[in-house]
């Protein structure tokens, strides 16, 4: 009796615990990507069954309407935007790195100034800045005038905001060059700033190049703020210039339209952003 | 005998890193021509004395003079005064945004002030002495690391030093591609170029030495010529460190190109480059 009840037990694989379970892991994990696929089809199928798709066609992509929007989308907002944005940038560019050598300087006057820059410009809302340069900056000094009108209010707002993130950026980046590379050029003669310029700025600008297209990428649509200094017709940037001919027309498609301007150039940045990453991966 | 200035006089050399006694009163002077190795275990302070001569760390007592130039004195021009050194370091630090022949040349663009002919030909012969003359045009990833260190002593020789310093220059190298880098330093050395030389291969120091040096806990416990501290030092330190070194018969195998130790290197063959 005893004999005839052990045999089929020890013949027995040793059961492992997906066996227990039903399914090897590899089909568990193909039945949970299949679920997770069926769940997003099913949250988008409802969500457009529940679109009313003719106000939608209507009130957002009224191809009549959206031709109003042309040529001036291109010739005048796209091309403000892309002035303000790029004009800003470069002011940015070389406010941050001065900046960040203040940051890692050895005078604690540079240090301290840096910083409280840099802890004010990124906490206040890019559109509080705007507000003081457009009325602040009169009121302290009468008779003043930006050069460039607007375009130098607009480039001075822009740049004293992404000033303040280039700085930490090009800080993270001159810290990610190695100390020796300071010291050999140290002892080839060469003094601490002829040797920041030359051996240890150029290699932290190969390491921020990612960060500085995003934060390209950002402000792009913090130039849209522009707006709150007065722009004219001339004057006007994407974002105004939707809006304004959405007002005329009664129809929010130019709105979808200047959307499409700024993913125009903000795409092709991400994919740049993208390629130089991988081929920093790859590269080590 | 040596009445003539000394090239690099240490005296009463202190340095500490918060209470940390690193050198604990250092005296070294160095002729002009002289091969200085300096041995000892790993943390005896002979990083930081080659890096007090240099003043890439300010010492905190002491005096260091370099062809009669106090290096640790306020009024001193330091960037003038490291020209007079050249220093090479164990990971090579090379400029890897820049080519081989602009690691060579940037200095003596930007801080001599030199052409850009005159700096490439000084750059292309101080290759040539180092064996890599056909690598001017690559970038410093795409060298051996032999090739590199070549390239750090010639980047180190294009500022014309009077002196050389080298901070174990073979130890990060894989075994195969240290003697590349003795034979080098050793040319340098027959050449009459005054060095200062850190390093664990006692083969090099007992060929290539006019004397040697060995520390330990910051201070210089012995120091004479390579056949009498390698060969037959007479402190229990020296003998127990060179014990661990060279293994338990190391000390006992005297004489000129005994490699009968794990650790030495025929360096000698190497006489063709690349
Ligand atoms: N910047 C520093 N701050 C604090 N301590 C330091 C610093 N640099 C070196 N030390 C300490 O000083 C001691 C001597 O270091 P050093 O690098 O000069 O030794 P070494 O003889 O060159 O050793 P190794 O053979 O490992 O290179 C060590 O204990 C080290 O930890
Ligand atoms: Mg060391």
């Amino acid at each position: 009796m005893a004999k005839t009840s052990a045999a089929p037990l020890n013949l027995d694989p040793v059961p492992s615990p997906s066996a227990t379970a039903g399914f090897s892991p590899r089909r568990r994990r193909r039945i949970s990507l299949t679920a997770q696929y069926a769940v997003f089809v099913i949250v988008v199928a409802a969500v457009a069954l529940q679109v009313d798709w003719a106000a939608v066609q209507e009130h957002f992509l009224d191809l009549g309407v959206a031709r109003e929007t042309f040529p001036g989308l291109l010739t005048v907002a796209l091309r403000n935007t892309v002035l303000y944005t790029l004009s800003g940038y470069v002011l940015g560019f070389l406010l941050g790195i001065v900046l960040a050598l203040m940051r890692l300087s050895s005078v604690p006057l540079h240090r301290w100034t840096a910083l409280l820059y840099i802890e004010i410009f990124r906490g206040l809302p890019a559109l509080v800045i705007f507000l003081i340069i457009g009325f602040g900056i009169p009121v302290a000094f009468p008779g003043f005038a930006l050069p460039g009108d607007i375009y130098g209010q607009v480039a001075l707002a822009l740049g004293l905001v992404s000033a303040a993130y280039m700085a930490e950026t090009f800080r993270a980046g001159i810290q990610a060059v190695p100390k020796g590379q300071m010291e050999s050029a140290r002892c080839l003669g060469m003094s601490h700033s002829r040797a920041m310029f030359s051996i240890v700025v150029p290699q932290a600008l190969r390491i921020v190049v990612p960060p500085l297209t995003n934060e390209l990428v950002l402000l792009f649509k913090d130039s849209s703020l522009a707006f709150v200094l007065g722009v004219t017709a001339a004057t006007t940037e994407l974002a105004k210039y939707g809006s304004d001919v959405a007002a005329d027309q009664a129809d929010s498609t130019p709105l979808v339209v200047a959307g499409l301007g700024y993913l125009l150039i903000t795409v092709p940045l991400g994919i740049l952003v993208r390629r130089l990453e991988s081929r920093r991966a790859e590269r080590g | 005998m040596t009445t003539a200035q000394p090239a690099v006089e240490v005296v009463g050399l202190h340095k500490s890193y918060g209470g940390l006694d690193v050198i604990k009163g250092v005296d070294l002077r160095i002729a002009p021509g002289e091969v200085v190795c300096v041995i000892g275990p790993s943390g005896s302070g002979k990083s930081t004395l080659l890096r007090c001569v240099n003043m890439l760390e300010e010492p905190t007592s002491g005096v260091v003079l370099v062809d009669g130039v106090r290096m640790n004195h306020p009024d001193t021009d330091l960037d003038a005064a490291r020209r007079r050194m050249g220093m090479v370091f164990q990971m090579f630090h090379l400029f890897p945004h820049l080519t081989v022949l602009g690691n060579v040349t940037i200095a003596q663009r930007r801080v001599l002030k030199r052409d850009r002919a005159e700096a490439e030909r000084v750059g292309r012969d101080c290759l040539a002495r180092v064996g890599v003359e056909d690598k001017a045009d690559v970038y410093p990833e795409q060298l051996s690391g032999g090739q590199q260190q070549r390239v750090a002593i010639a980047r180190a020789l294009a500022m014309n030093p009077g002196v050389m310093l080298f901070d174990e220059p073979t130890s990060a190298l894989d075994p195969e591609l240290v003697g590349e880098v003795l034979t080098v330093i050793r040319d340098l050395g027959l050449d009459g170029m005054t060095m200062l030389v850190v390093t664990h291969e006692m083969a090099f120091a007992r060929d290539v030495a006019d004397r040697v040096v060995f520390m330990d806990a910051g201070v210089i416990v012995e120091e004479g010529l390579p056949s009498q501290v390698i060969d037959d030092p007479r402190h229990e330190r020296t003998r127990t460190f060179l014990q661990r070194v060279l293994g338990p018969q190391g000390s006992a195998a005297p004489g000129p190109g005994s490699t009968s130790t794990g650790r030495t290197h025929e360096y000698h063959c190497h006489t063709q480059h690349g």
